[in-house]
């Protein structure tokens, strides 16, 4: 009995197991797939291309890292400075701007560290950490992280003491902490739009240029990594600058608002 | 075909356990046919002494040579326990359980289990029922149809019937007369001096755990050797 | 509170309409944890026999180090097994990292240990009451090892259903083994992550609720099954 239940185990397994024809792997940032741009475009890529587009959701960090040991084919992520240090070192051979969308700065609606009559987002962060109003900080070397670090240098503060609290975690799960605590946060918009769990949160800071976040495409350098699939990247970077994707991330709406715009600069041909 | 196991020879066997000896030294021929009764009271080492000459014990000192060889006694011997061990199979696959290890197949393997089960007076048991539901006087018959399945040419027994009753008893004892009479060699222990008397071909008699007195029946309940074996023929002392 | 009620309304709903990615993603919970559990037990329940039956000087060390492995937390395990099969990692050529078989290998390493010990506990004991026999019968030790396996495979099946509840709660390693991409390593586990991150407590529980009911399906089945249920103890 035994025996034969194993048996038809070992086969459900085997049958199970799915042979794919065209895929590219892609690792991208939390705040992209949490907008739900994500579900919009893959089925299109799929049916204009052929290629079916596996999204692993990492931070992005761990995005350059995926991509820098050969683990994905092509990264989508923004923080510039770490994507020109990610080609320098080689393991991409450039980098395509797609889109941006923009951070805000959200806390509790009695706002104890006035920040909602701020100008920018430094002086924003500049009151927080005067009034050592709780302020919970991504902490995982993602680009909201890396974000937030540069808006503190920008203030002149080095945030540090029991107020500001590193979470270590993704998106969601600092915005789930922030709430928790009624603290301050920075997030990018797509996130907070789609972040259900509010409780007494309310966006307070927007519009600052500071806050707009860049999305860049970049393929892993296939002299470095023989396997990645070069060709299906490059379809797919032609794709994501092209009209089609113009028009759909441009309509994208979440709750009545326009998240991404999109900048990407046609395929230059070399 | 049949190879002589025996002579058996024990020479100079001592057991410690735990820095105390529990049994020797011992020297004992066994020979010829027949059943050999290993009497004592409790605690005199006839278990210990079973159990050596079975090979389950590791010895102190001393040796214990079978006319040929250790290999070969081995699997030519079976040993009924003085408690049952019960497999967590049905009783007709605890009988069998030998003969499937040997390789012989399922269904024969239980036919033969079949027939000795009633063989040794095991009836009116229902034989798929798990071996957990047999009677103590049950058990102790399934032991021995499942020692008896391999046709064994000797036969070791420890206290086989200590916690039977009189019915019970008896029905064994005829099986083992009668397997003594087929040529089954058989070597059992009791310190219940009756049964000695009504199977023994031959007394080995331990007393706290020296070997007091080597000899055929008639010879050793005519006159005992030694004062421990008369006062235990005559129920002086406790068993 | 309402979130619990909630969670429970939106089960019922993804189950009685038996939604589509719901139910895609059960399976492969299912698919994953099932073979994780078969190789584990493969491994798991002779590696137990054996240490039950075997004296050699390093046994006490084998089974300190079995009862240390059950407490290893499970992103560690995932940590070792990403770094194995990354591109740049020993294994990297074989393009494991990211599939279904990773999540099985991370699972295997995780709860293998926990198979063993259950089972080496469960044997031994087993052993003790049969030792006497099945050294007088002279059986080799692959013998002993298959008597035992076969008599206690009651216990046994309660050894791999603890790796089974083990493996299919578990979201650390194949988290990152796996990488939770929708349609391809997505399982109950990682989408719970995944829903908790995005603050749809409601749906995580939902989903949740959907593991414990499938967890308790499988438990039964298999009691039914092996019949452990009806007939007589042994």
């Amino acid at each position: 009995m035994i025996a034969r239940l194993i048996s038809s185990l070992l086969l459900v397994l085997l049958l199970a197991t799915p042979l794919r024809a065209e895929m590219l792997r892609m690792a991208v940032t939390t705040s992209f797939a949490n907008s739900g741009l994500a579900d919009i475009l893959l089925p299109e890529i799929a049916r204009d291309t052929g290629i079916e587009l596996q999204l692993l959701i990492v931070g992005t960090g761990q995005a350059l890292r995926l991509g820098a040991a050969g683990d994905v084919d092509a990264v989508l992520v923004h923080s510039r400075e770490a994507e020109e240090a990610f080609i320098a070192q080689g393991h991409a051979t450039h980098r395509r701007e797609i889109m941006y969308n923009d951070f805000i700065i959200v806390g509790p609606r009695h706002d104890p560290a006035h920040v909602a009559g701020a100008g920018s987002a430094a002086e924003a962060f500049a009151r927080i950490a005067r009034a050592g109003a709780p302020f919970v900080s991504r902490g995982d070397d993602s680009g909201t992280h890396r974000a937030e670090l540069s808006i503190w240098s920008r203030a002149g503060v080095t945030p540090s003491g029991a107020w500001y609290r590193a979470t270590g975690q993704g998106m969601g799960a600092a915005l789930n902490t922030a709430s928790g605590m009624g603290a301050y946060i920075l997030t990018d918009r797509a996130s907070w739009l789609n972040f259900s769990n509010r409780a007494d949160l309310v966006l307070l800071v927007q519009g600052d240029p500071a806050l707009f976040n860049q999305y860049a495409f970049l393929p892993v350098n296939p002299a470095r990594h023989p396997h990645v699939r070069a060709q299906e990247a490059a379809l797919v970077e032609a794709w994501l600058t092209g009209p089609r994707a113009r028009e759909l991330i441009d309509g994208y709406r979440l709750h009545g608002q326009q998240l991404f715009h999109f900048n990407a600069t046609p395929m230059v041909t070399k | 075909m049949v190879t002589n196991l025996l002579p058996l020879r024990i020479t100079d066997l001592e057991l410690r356990r735990a820095g105390r000896r529990i049994l020797g030294p011992i020297s004992l021929t066994l020979e010829g046919r027949g059943i050999t009764v290993v009497l004592g009271p409790n605690g005199s080492g006839k278990t210990s002494l079973l159990r050596a000459m079975h090979g389950l014990e590791r010895l102190s000192a001393g040796r214990i040579d079978w006319a040929c060889g250790e290999a070969v006694a081995r699997a030519r011997q079976a040993f009924v326990f003085q408690t049952p061990i019960l497999m967590r199979r049905s009783v007709l696959d605890c009988i069998a359980y030998p003969l499937v290890l040997d390789g012989v197949g399922r269904r024969a393997a239980r036919a033969a289990a079949r027939a000795m089960a009633d063989s040794v007076g095991l009836t009116g048991v229902a034989l798929d029922a798990p071996a957990s539901v047999l009677s103590g006087g049950e058990r102790q018959k399934m032991a021995l149809a499942r020692a008896l399945i391999r046709q064994p040419q000797i036969l070791f027994l420890d206290e086989p019937c200590a916690n039977l009753d009189n019915a019970s008893t008896r029905e064994i004892e005829t099986v083992l007369l009668r397997e003594s009479a087929r040529g089954v060699r058989i070597v059992m222990s009791t310190h219940n001096v009756g049964q000695a008397r009504r199977l023994a071909d031959e007394i080995v008699f331990l007393f706290a755990g020296r070997l007091h007195e080597a000899a055929p029946a008639r010879e050793f309940f005519a006159g005992p050797a030694t004062p421990e074996a008369r006062a235990h023929i005559a129920g002086d002392l406790p068993t | 509170m309402n979130d619990i009620v909630s969670g429970l309304t939106q089960a019922v709903r993804l189950i009685a309409t038996l939604d589509a990615n719901l139910v895609e993603i059960s399976l492969r919970s299912l698919q994953v944890t099932l073979s994780a559990t078969v190789i584990a037990s493969a491994l798991g329940l002779p590696l137990g026999a054996w240490l039950a039956v075997s004296r050699f000087r390093l046994r006490r060390v084998v089974i300190a180090t079995l009862n240390a492995l059950m407490g290893l937390p499970p992103v560690v395990v995932g940590l070792i097994v990403y770094v194995m099969l990354s591109r740049s990692g020993p294994l990297g050529v074989l393009g494991l990292l990211f599939t279904p078989t990773a999540m099985i290998i991370a699972q295997v390493i995780i709860i293998t240990p926990i198979i063993a010990s259950i089972a080496h506990q469960a044997i031994r004991e087993l052993w003790a009451d049969y030792h006497d026999l099945l050294i007088s019968l002279h059986t080799t030790r692959a013998q002993r090892v298959a008597t035992l396996l076969w008599d206690s495979r009651r216990a046994l099946l309660t050894a791999s259903l603890a790796g089974f509840g083990r493996a299919i709660g578990e979201v650390g390693a194949i988290m990152i083994v796996g990488g939770n991409i929708d349609h391809a390593t997505r399982v109950l586990t990682t989408a719970i992550a995944l829903e908790t991150a995005k603050g749809d407590f409601a749906m995580a529980l939902a989903l949740g609720f959907v593991l414990i009911g499938l967890a308790l399906a499988i438990n039964l089945a298999l009691h039914v099954l092996s019949g452990t249920e009806r007939g007589s103890r042994w």
